[in-house]
């Protein structure tokens, strides 16, 4: 044993703190500083906020014509967007021609609407069946009524007045609500041992995604009148909104079969040795998890629906966007620089918001629904 | 089995045509009990919504003026928003009682669609638009100049005949759109814009500074737009027709919507038959004694209906023209109703 050997005697000396690994600076640094070229990209990056966001700002608050202002004002040189404009057309923007001292009974029909939707899409919302029912079954009839009027002691308001953001909703939701389940049938036909039901199914498909919406909403607006004999007319409206529900659901049948076939034999095998019959199979086993694989590409059809609404206005229907581009055109008391392009934008908000919505709502749903995956 | 079925549907399909198509559209619409009326999707001064989202402009007059006549009621009016494309369709399928939609008066339209036009409400004609400043005066002065024109539509093949037959310089900025021509014309990417005059008129207005534009004096094509019926239904095409020159007639006796219930005392044998003080007029066309007496109340006579609309005082701004009466130096005109 020897004894050389080494106890420190004093301390090492203190070193200095480590750089900063938290708070505003290290964030800082260690996403927008790390290296030069991240230096360079972020310098460069600032640079174009700085020019791009003071005129945007300006265009869309600072120099804006709020909803209380006057033409005069829009008209200014230096003037940005003319919400006044929107604020004054807003009526024609949500409703069309509908009459203004009726415009209590769209009023309802969106009230309504609101408080029997919004519950059917919060999970924990109580009496679901009862709601479902209401919404789908009485909610329709009770709008169409309202609406149309005729009965009940209620003016006539014929479809033709009726535009802006009213027939957008009208269209998209009944589009919606319609073409699921009729893709859903058309999806688990297609799929079917009955060679008529599966003829009948793939032939419907193919036509209907063979050709663009706006054919078929021409063909209803224009050949279809000729086909039939004179004098019997079907409202433009409804064969408007018959097209979009027919088009919607023909690609919501592929996306749900996408959905089938992502379901492994052994399923349909297994509930048919439970003894469950075909409609059995199907509600208890195989949809909900064939729906739950495509909830992505359903959002994705419904949000195209939503936007594709504004194609009506090649039957001669004013839908928001109509809307705005008629007023852009004939108001001519609100002509200024800016006004057509600040009606397009309330436009472009309007339709963002609605889409925004469902996209989120839909990852919601995944999470939600996401049981048997989760890592 | 099928070709026998296939045969009923023809022939239940073609009898159901048939009846309906001997239906007097009168009765149709007095059934109903009011006009259908196709009108655009939004042209101002013509038909477009008011700013209490009401059709107004000379061509929802012109519907207004039928509905007084049969009903009485110048708000018995339904109107249907028609593109372009589907307006003939619209009016030969029965969708609509009558097309007032800035519709051209041609030879094809009128003797192979099936529709018969009623006259012309409003003399449209193609002209040309520059910037004051510029110092141009006639069309004769635009050789060379840069032109923007939407293709494809028959504004351009005017243009560039009337600049063949002239031997001018053609030079031209070609866009798809209307709303892209009028973008490049303000932002200066060509001299001179044209299109139809009253379109000229329309965009003119909605110009930061309209009066630093002018249109030109010259106008190189024949635009006449006016109502339009199905062909076939000799009464409702008259009555129709009546209805507008009842307007045209109105103003050249000086009656107007306000002094109409003085003219009913007037002496003037013209003004008696017009208003149905003497004679009938209204009961062959299947209206009343007092039809012309309501368009007159309701809507107005024409030179009302047109300064209302389109007249100087509105943003529109098209002086008369062509459209004054024959005695102003205009070229409408009713002929006498005895």
């Amino acid at each position: 044993m020897s004894d050389i050997g080494f106890v420190r005697a004093d301390l090492v000396p203190a070193k200095p703190a480590p750089n900063r690994t938290s708070g505003a600076m290290a964030w800082a640094q260690k996403n927008l500083f790390a290296t030069p070229v991240d230096t360079i990209l972020t310098l460069l990056g600032l640079l174009f906020l700085t020019w791009i966001v003071p005129p945007l700002f300006n265009f869309f608050i600072g120099h804006a014509v709020g909803p209380n202002g006057t033409v005069e004002e829009c008209r200014a040189i230096d003037a940005g967007a003319c919400w006044a404009y929107i604020y004054s057309e807003m009526e024609f923007f949500i409703y069309g021609f509908y009459d203004i001292p009726q415009q209590w009974r769209p009023n309802i029909v969106f009230a309504l609407g609101a408080m029997l939707f919004v519950p059917l899409l919060i999970p924990k919302a109580p009496f679901k069946r009862v709601n479902a029912i209401l919404f789908l079954v009485v909610y329709p009839v009770v709008s169409y009524f309202l609406l149309a009027g005729g009965v009940f002691g209620l003016t006539e308001i014929p479809t033709e007045k009726w535009g802006g953001l009213l027939v957008t909703l009208i269209i998209s939701v009944v589009g919606i609500t319609l073409s699921f389940p009729l893709g859903i049938i058309l999806a688990l036909g297609r799929q079917s041992n009955l060679p008529v039901i599966k003829t009948l199914c793939i032939a419907f498909i193919e036509l209907i995604r063979a050709v663009p919406l706006i054919t078929i909403l021409f063909m209803a607006s224009i050949m279809l009148p000729l086909f039939m004999p004179q004098g019997t007319t079907v409202d433009k409206f409804l064969r408007a909104l018959v097209g979009v529900t027919l088009f919607t659901s023909a690609y919501m049948a592929e996306v749900v079969r996408g959905g089938l076939q992502a379901i492994p034999r052994g399923q349909y095998e297994a509930g048919a040795s439970l003894g469950l019959g075909y409609w059995q199979r199907m509600y208890f086993i195989i949809l909900p998890q064939a729906l739950k694989h495509v909830i992505p590409g359903i959002v994705n059809n419904f949000i195209s629906l939503f936007k594709d609404t504004s194609l009506v206005y090649i039957v001669g229907m004013k839908d928001l966007l109509e809307a705005v581009k008629t007023k852009n055109d004939s108001a001519l008391e609100w002509q200024s620089a800016n006004t057509a392009t600040t009606g397009y934008l309330f436009a472009a908000m309007v339709f963002w918001v609605f889409c925004f919505s469902m996209s989120r709502y839909s990852m919601y749903m995944e999470r939600r629904l996401n049981t048997g995956y989760k890592r | 089995m099928q070709k026998t079925l296939v045969t009923i549907a023809v022939a239940a399909s073609l009898s159901l045509g048939a009846t309906a198509a001997h239906a007097a559209i009168l009765d149709d619409v007095k059934a109903k009990g009011y006009v259908q009326c196709g009108v655009t999707g939004g042209v101002p001064g013509f038909s477009a919504p008011d700013s209490n989202n009401v059709w107004t402009g000379l061509e929802v007059d012109y519907c207004r003026a039928l509905a007084a006549a049969i009903f009485n009621d110048a708000e018995a009016v339904r109107y249907t928003s028609l593109t372009s494309q589907e307006r003939f369709t619209a009016l030969s399928a029965g969708e609509i009682d009558v097309l007032s939609r800035t519709t051209t008066w041609t030879m094809s339209r009128d003797t192979q669609l099936g529709i018969s036009f009623v006259g012309t409400m409003f003399y449209d004609g193609q002209g040309f638009m520059v910037r004051k400043a510029d110092g141009i005066k006639s069309a004769l002065d635009l050789s060379g100049a840069a032109i923007c024109i939407e293709s494809g539509t028959t504004t351009e093949l005017n243009a560039a005949d009337y600049f063949a037959a002239n031997n001018m310089e053609f030079n031209t900025v070609v866009f798809v759109d209307q709303d892209e021509v009028v973008k490049a014309y303000e932002d200066g990417r060509c001299d001179v814009y044209t299109t139809d005059s009253s379109a000229l008129a329309a965009e003119r207005s909605k110009f930061a500074v309209p009066d630093d534009h002018i249109i030109l004096p010259e106008i190189i094509s024949k635009e006449p737009l006016g109502p339009v019926v199905r062909a076939g239904d000799t009464g409702w095409f008259n009555i129709a027709r009546w209805t507008y020159y009842a307007l045209l007639e109105a103003e050249e006796l000086g009656v107007t919507s306000t002094n109409v219930d003085e003219m009913l005392g007037s002496d003037n044998p013209a003004i008696k038959r017009l208003l149905g003080v003497e004679g009938d007029f209204g009961t062959p066309l299947g209206l009343t004694k007092d039809w012309a007496y309501q368009i007159i109340k309701l809507v107005g006579n024409y030179a009302e209906t047109y300064d209302r609309n389109v007249g100087p005082s509105t943003p529109i701004g098209l002086a008369r023209g062509l459209n004054a009466l024959w005695k102003d130096g205009g070229i409408q005109y009713a002929p006498p109703i005895r």
